[in-house]
């Protein structure tokens, strides 16, 4: 049976995030965490696959307990089942210990067939979690997808590029990751919410997955020393007048002196 | 060896980080290095590189090749950290190369320097663009890599450099391209423009968008918009802001935008920003560098026939 892993991540809720006013940092406690955007993404790309040619989806997570709303959306949506991979004695991990989590778990699940996940997390925004794991698990990669379809024992996908969209061919297994433009996801119904709730979840620790959580630990390779939110520091110069010719006259004349008219 | 190693595809991208490199290979105490597939040498020496490996182009861009060379110049010069060009084929191979080093990765470094106690930083955009954080690695090498126009390249200068041909087998690559689509001029590459005209909802119908197609047209400038003009309307296909493209042009001009937080976000790299909206009270003001306070269906024909005329010799 075609097997379907797809990654998915408890994301905070940008829209929730403040900023404090004197230390300009970002708030996080107490921001909503959900399902990130572009997980619900792959995760729709997953359930197509298998609308279409059957199989199972399996989500798969690095988490913890609180990660289960999370993973709950993610049944909802349509996945079979569920792995959350957590352990409170690994602490905040980089992409780096992540991806050496996840890549045990996809070998110890074993038997897919696709890796989906979604190009990057919106909090990060570092999308490498995808290239490392086709490094890890020796995947062919396929990332950008905006289309995506499983043919002949073969993944067909579109790529988006800065100049072209290249339509690529790679065998099974391998991994693709997805941008916003592969599909609308779909919101659960009020009934797959329920039966979600019926639905495994198998929760790993990493010593299940023979990871000694200090080498997890030391795999970890960035330390991330502050964040701040800059302010704005524009000129906020206002550019009134009779007409419009004036007022474009006066434009064009300030964007010529702070030389930002001319080419590259 | 040391030093900063500097791999892109894009030549003018390769050119600023190998200027980054030269600055930051004097604090490590190494040489800014590069490699280059084909031809380009002589032209990275010249913007300062002091050591070029340069490798026959393998057949199409597919990743496998390239990561292999870029791991063979990493074997061969051992540098303290590897900067690669963040376009799309940038930001899957430097990842890729990261994973197989065992090595750190900083995505989309728009800073990269030194802090007080001698630790390498990167300053990079984090929840969705809104914030920066200061990151450092734990070991070495690091791999990084910057988005264009983040670094400036020197001035070309007759100097002297080393250049070495990387002659290795080259893996297949296990995608098959099977078909290759150029983009429509105005959807393509809104990441790597240096000047991008955007529509918001100030626009009340899809033909008035011509309106902006001159204004581009006479730049030189890729199109965007905002997400209700795309996501919504269907007018436009790629909208700039927290979920759609970031972008970081020279020079970014807001047609009839308002403003929002999500907006914003993906604008906040641009060098300077000009907004053109009647309502005195719009956020975007706030986020402007020059407002004109006016109707965008007056303001646009009269800016477009003004640069015409400057551009008419």
């Amino acid at each position: 049976m075609r097997r379907i892993l797809v990654l998915v991540k408890d994301t905070p809720d940008l829209s929730g995030i403040k900023i404090d006013p004197s230390s300009r940092r970002p708030i996080l406690e107490g921001v909503k965490r959900k399902l990130g955007d572009l997980d619900k993404r792959a995760l729709e790309a997953a359930i197509r696959v298998k609308e279409s040619s059957g199989g199972e989806v399996v989500a798969l997570s690095v988490g913890d307990e609180k990660t289960k709303t999370t993973i709950l959306e993610a049944l909802a949506m349509g996945a079979d089942s569920a792995y959350v991979v957590g352990d409170e004695t690994l602490g905040r991990l980089d992409a780096q210990a992540t991806s050496m989590v996840l890549a045990a778990a996809i070998k110890r699940i074993g038997g897919y067939d696709l890796v989906i996940l979604g190009e990057l997390s919106l909090d990060t925004l570092s999308a490498q979690l995808g290239p490392r794991l086709s490094e890890l698990l020796d995947l062919p990669q396929v990332t950008y997808a905006r289309e995506l379809r499983l043919l002949d024992g073969k993944v067909t996908a579109v790529r988006d590029l800065e100049d072209i969209n290249e339509v690529v061919e790679a065998p099974l297994p391998s991994l693709v990751s997805v941008i916003r433009e592969i599909n609308e996801p779909r919101i659960p119904s009020l009934m797959n919410i329920m039966k979600a709730k019926k639905k495994p979840i198998i929760l790993w620790r990493a010593t299940d997955l023979g990871l000694r959580p200090e080498d997890v630990k030391a795999a970890s390779s960035i330390e991330v020393l502050d964040v701040v939110a800059p302010e704005v520091k524009r000129k906020r110069i206002v550019i009134k007048a009779e007409t419009a010719e004036e007022a474009s006259a006066k434009l064009v004349e300030a964007l010529a002196s702070e030389g930002v008219l001319e080419g590259r | 060896m040391g030093g900063v190693l500097v791999f892109s595809e894009d030549r003018e991208l390769a050119r600023q980080l190998i200027g980054k490199a030269v600055e930051l290979s004097v604090r490590l105490g190494g040489r800014a290095s590069a490699l280059t597939t084909g031809t380009g040498d002589d032209d990275l020496i010249r913007h300062g590189a002091d050591m070029v490996y340069v490798a026959s182009p393998p057949t199409g861009y597919a990743i496998e090749p390239y990561r292999a060379l870029l791991l063979e110049a990493v074997r061969r010069e051992s540098p303290d950290v590897i900067l690669v060009g963040g376009t799309k084929r940038g930001k899957e191979l430097a990842p890729r190369v990261a994973a197989a080093l065992g090595a750190g990765y900083a995505s989309d470094c728009l800073e990269l320097g030194f802090d007080d106690s001698g630790r390498l930083l990167a300053k990079r955009l984090v929840y969705g663009g809104s914030s920066i954080a200061s990151e450092t690695w734990k070991g070495r090498p690091a791999v990084a890599t910057a988005p264009p126009r983040a670094f400036q390249k020197l001035d070309p200068s007759d100097r002297k450099g080393e250049v070495v041909r990387l002659d290795i087998v080259l893996p297949e690559s296990r995608l098959r391209v099977v078909e290759s689509r150029p983009k429509r001029v105005s959807d393509a590459g809104l990441e790597n423009a240096s000047v991008i005209v955007s529509a918001g909802r100030g626009f009340k119908k899809r033909e008035d968008l011509r309106l902006l197609e001159e204004l581009a047209g006479v730049l030189g400038a890729k199109m965007g918009c905002t997400r209700p003009i795309s996501a919504d309307l269907g007018w436009m296909d790629q909208w700039v802001g927290i979920s759609g493209k970031k972008v970081s042009p020279k020079l970014y001009i807001a047609c009839g935008v308002s403003g929002t937080i999500q907006h914003a976000a993906g604008i906040r790299g641009s060098q300077m920003i000009v907004s053109i909206n009647s309502d005195e009270a719009a956020g975007i003001h706030e986020l402007s560098d020059y407002s004109v306070i006016g109707d965008i269906y007056s303001v646009l024909p009269a800016l477009t026939k003004l640069l015409r005329e400057r551009r008419a010799p």
